[in-house]
C-alpha cells in the first residue's frame, strides 16, 4: 500500500527552492534513508512529509488511511532540551499527546504504551531519572521511545545518530531494524551515514537540492558511481 | 506570630496578602514554561507595556485594569510572534518595544499631573494600590489561570519540551502558545500594581529557576515553584511590614535569597 506519493514536488523558502524535482513514493513497510550533504534539502523534505510545510509546486498525496496521529517524529535535539528538568517517563509519556485529544489527562492505556516502549528500548530502569543527566545515547533512546508512542504506522527521524559513538549508533540501527521488521512500522530517516544507510535501509533517496537518486538501496551504489564516473569523464574531456 | 496577627488586623494588608499570594503562584506556574522556552524576556517586556497602559489609563481617567488587560494581552501575542520568528532580532525588538512603552507611560503621567508624583508607586509598586474590587478580580482571574493550567498541564509540558514534535503529531501549538501568553499577560497586570512594573517579572523568573536547582522532574519543578513563590511573597510582605520596607523590593530579595539557598542545596546534593 502506498502511504505517501510525491510528484514533481519542490519546497522553497521565500521564493528560493530548497529542494526540487522530487518524485518518489513510500510504501507500507519501507525503510527509506534520505542522504545528502548539509543544506541539500533533507530536513526541508522531512517537514513536508510531516505536513508542516506545503510544497511550493507539485504535490504530496497522503494515503487516506495515514492520519497525522499515526505518525511518530524524532526531531534533532533542541538547544533548550539539554538542561530540561523532566523525568524520562514524563518525556516518553508526552509522545501519547495525539491520543489525548480534548481530554486533560492520560489514560491507563497511554501509560501502558509508555511503559512498554520504555521496556522495548531497554530504558525502564531510567524511568525516574532526569533527562538532563543522561548520556547522548540514552537521550536518543528516550526520544525514540517517545516517537514510538506516537508512531502507529510511520516513523520519521531527523539525523538520530548525530553525537553517538560507533557502538551506540550500531545499537540504534539494530533497534530501528527491529521496529521496521517486527512491528511493521514504516521508517523514513535523514542521515549522513551512507554506509549504514546502504546496510539497513530498503530504499535510498539522495538529494543535492534536487533528487539525484531514488530506488532500492541494493541498486544505489551502482547508479551513483555511474553518475560519478560520467561526471569524471565529462571533466576529463 | 503576634506580628502576623497584628498585620492581618489591617484590612488592606489582608487583601494584599491574599491576592499577592495567588498572583505569585500563577506567575510561578507560567514562569516554569516561559523560562524553559527561553521566553523570560517576554515577561519583562510585558510588564513595561503594562506600565505604559496603566499610566495612559490613569491620564485618561479610564479604569486602569480594564484598559491595561486588553493592551497587554495584544502585546503578549505580538511579542510571542516576534520571538518565534527570529532569536537575535526578537530580543532587540522586545527591548525596543518595552522601553518605548515605558517612555509613553512616563510622558502620559507627567502631561496629566504636571508633577510626576505617582510614577514611583507604578514602577516599584505599592500595597496600598489593592482595593477590594482588585482583590475580587485577582482571585477570579487567578482561579481561571489555575484551572486552565491544570487542564492543559500535559499539553503545556509537551509543547514546552518540544514544540516541533507536537506540531508534527497534529497539535495546534500556536493556540497553546497563545494560551500561555494570554494567562501571562493577565497575571502581570494583576501583580503589577503591588509589585511594580520594574519588579513584577521577578515573580515569573525567580521561582522557576529556584525550583530547577533541586527538582529533576517537570511536575515537581512546577509544584515547587508555586510553593516557593507563595512562601517568598508572604515572607517578603511580613518583612516589609515589620521593618517598613517597600513590599515589591522585599519580595524580590527574599526570592533571591531562596534562589541562593536552593542553589547551594543543589550543589551539596549533587556533590553527595
Amino acid at each position: 500500500m502506498t502511504l505517501i506519493e510525491v510528484k514533481d514536488a519542490s519546497f522553497s523558502y521565500e521564493g528560493t527552492a530548497a529542494v526540487k524535482e522530487l518524485n518518489f513514493s513510500l510504501l507500507q513497510g519501507d525503510y527509506l534513508c534520505i542522504v545528502g550533504q548539509n543544506g541539500s534539502g533533507k530536513s526541508t523534505l522531512l517537514k513536508g512529509l510531516l505536513r508542516l510545510k506545503a510544497p511550493s509546486s507539485g504535490s504530496l498525496s497522503f494515503s487516506e488511511e495515514l492520519s497525522m496521529k499515526q505518525v511518530g517524529y524524532m526531531p534533532q535535539e533542541a538547544p533548550n532540551q539539554k538542561d530540561f528538568p523532566a523525568s524520562v517517563y514524563e518525556v516518553v509519556l508526552s509522545g501519547r499527546l495525539a491520543s489525548l485529544g480534548l481530554k486533560p489527562f492520560y489514560s491507563a492505556k497511554d501509560k501502558q504504551a509508555a511503559a512498554s516502549n520504555l521496556e522495548l528500548l531497554g530504558i525502564t530502569q531510567l524511568a525516574n531519572a532526569s533527562y538532563r543527566t543522561l548520556s547522548g545515547g540514552q537521550r536518543q533512546r528516550v526520544l525514540l521511545a517517545r516517537s514510538l508512542c506516537a508512531a502507529k504506522r510511520l516513523l520519521l527521524l531527523d539525523e538520530p545518530l548525530s553525537g553517538l559513538d560507533a557502538k551506540a549508533a550500531a545499537e540504534f540501527y539494530e533497534l530501528l531494524k527491529d521496529i521496521n521488521q517486527n512491528m511493521g512500522i514504516t521508517i523514513v530517516m535523514v542521515s549522513h551515514d551512507v554506509q549504514s544507510a546502504l546496510k539497513y535501509a530498503s530504499h535510498i533517496l539522495h538529494l543535492e537540492n534536487r533528487q539525484i537518486y531514488f530506488g532500492p538501496s541494493s541498486e544505489y551504489q551502482e547508479s551513483f558511481f555511474r553518475d560519478m564516473e560520467a561526471k569524471a569523464n565529462e571533466a576529463d574531456s | 506570630m503576634k506580628l502576623i496577627v497584628e498585620m492581618f488586623s489591617y484590612p488592606f494588608l489582608a487583601r494584599a496578602a491574599l491576592s499577592g499570594t495567588v498572583v505569585s503562584v500563577c506567575a510561578a506556574l507560567l514562569g516554569v514554561s516561559l523560562v524553559l522556552k527561553r521566553f523570560s524576556m517576554i515577561g519583562d517586556g510585558l510588564s513595561h507595556i503594562g506600565f505604559g497602559a496603566l499610566a495612559i489609563a490613569t491620564a485618561l481617567n479610564a479604569s486602569p485594569v480594564a484598559l491595561s488587560i486588553p493592551a497587554v494581552v495584544v502585546s503578549a501575542f505580538l511579542l510571542l510572534r516576534i520571538s518565534q520568528n527570529s532569536t537575535v532580532r526578537g530580543d532587540a525588538a522586545i527591548a525596543m518595544i518595552s522601553t518605548a512603552a515605558l517612555a509613553a507611560g512616563v510622558l502620559a503621567i507627567s502631561l496629566k499631573s504636571g508633577i510626576n508624583i505617582d510614577i514611583s508607586s507604578y514602577l516599584f509598586g505599592s500595597i496600598l494600590a489593592m482595593r477590594l474590587e482588585d482583590v475580587v478580580l485577582s482571585l477570579a482571574l487567578c482561579a481561571a489561570v489555575l484551572i486552565l493550567f491544570v487542564l492543559f498541564y500535559n499539553k503545556l509540558f509537551a509543547i514546552t519540551f518540544d514544540e516541533t514534535f507536537c506540531a508534527a503529531t497534529g497539535i495546534k501549538t500556536s493556540g497553546y502558545n497563545m494560551v500561555i501568553a494570554f494567562l501571562t499577560a493577565i497575571t502581570i497586570v494583576l501583580g503589577m500594581r503591588m509589585m511594580g512594573a520594574l519588579l513584577i517579572s521577578s515573580l515569573i523568573i525567580f521561582p522557576a529557576l529556584t525550583a530547577m536547582r533541586i527538582c529533576r522532574r517537570f511536575l515537581t519543578v512546577t509544584l515547587c515553584a508555586g510553593a516557593v513563590s507563595a512562601a517568598c511573597f508572604f515572607i517578603g510582605l511580613v518583612l516589609s511590614y515589620a521593618y517598613s520596607l517597600p513590599t515589591g523590593a522585599s519580595v524580590v530579595l527574599v526570592n533571591l535569597a531562596a534562589f541562593l539557598l536552593f542553589a547551594l542545596a543543589g550543589r551539596l546534593k549533587g556533590a553527595a
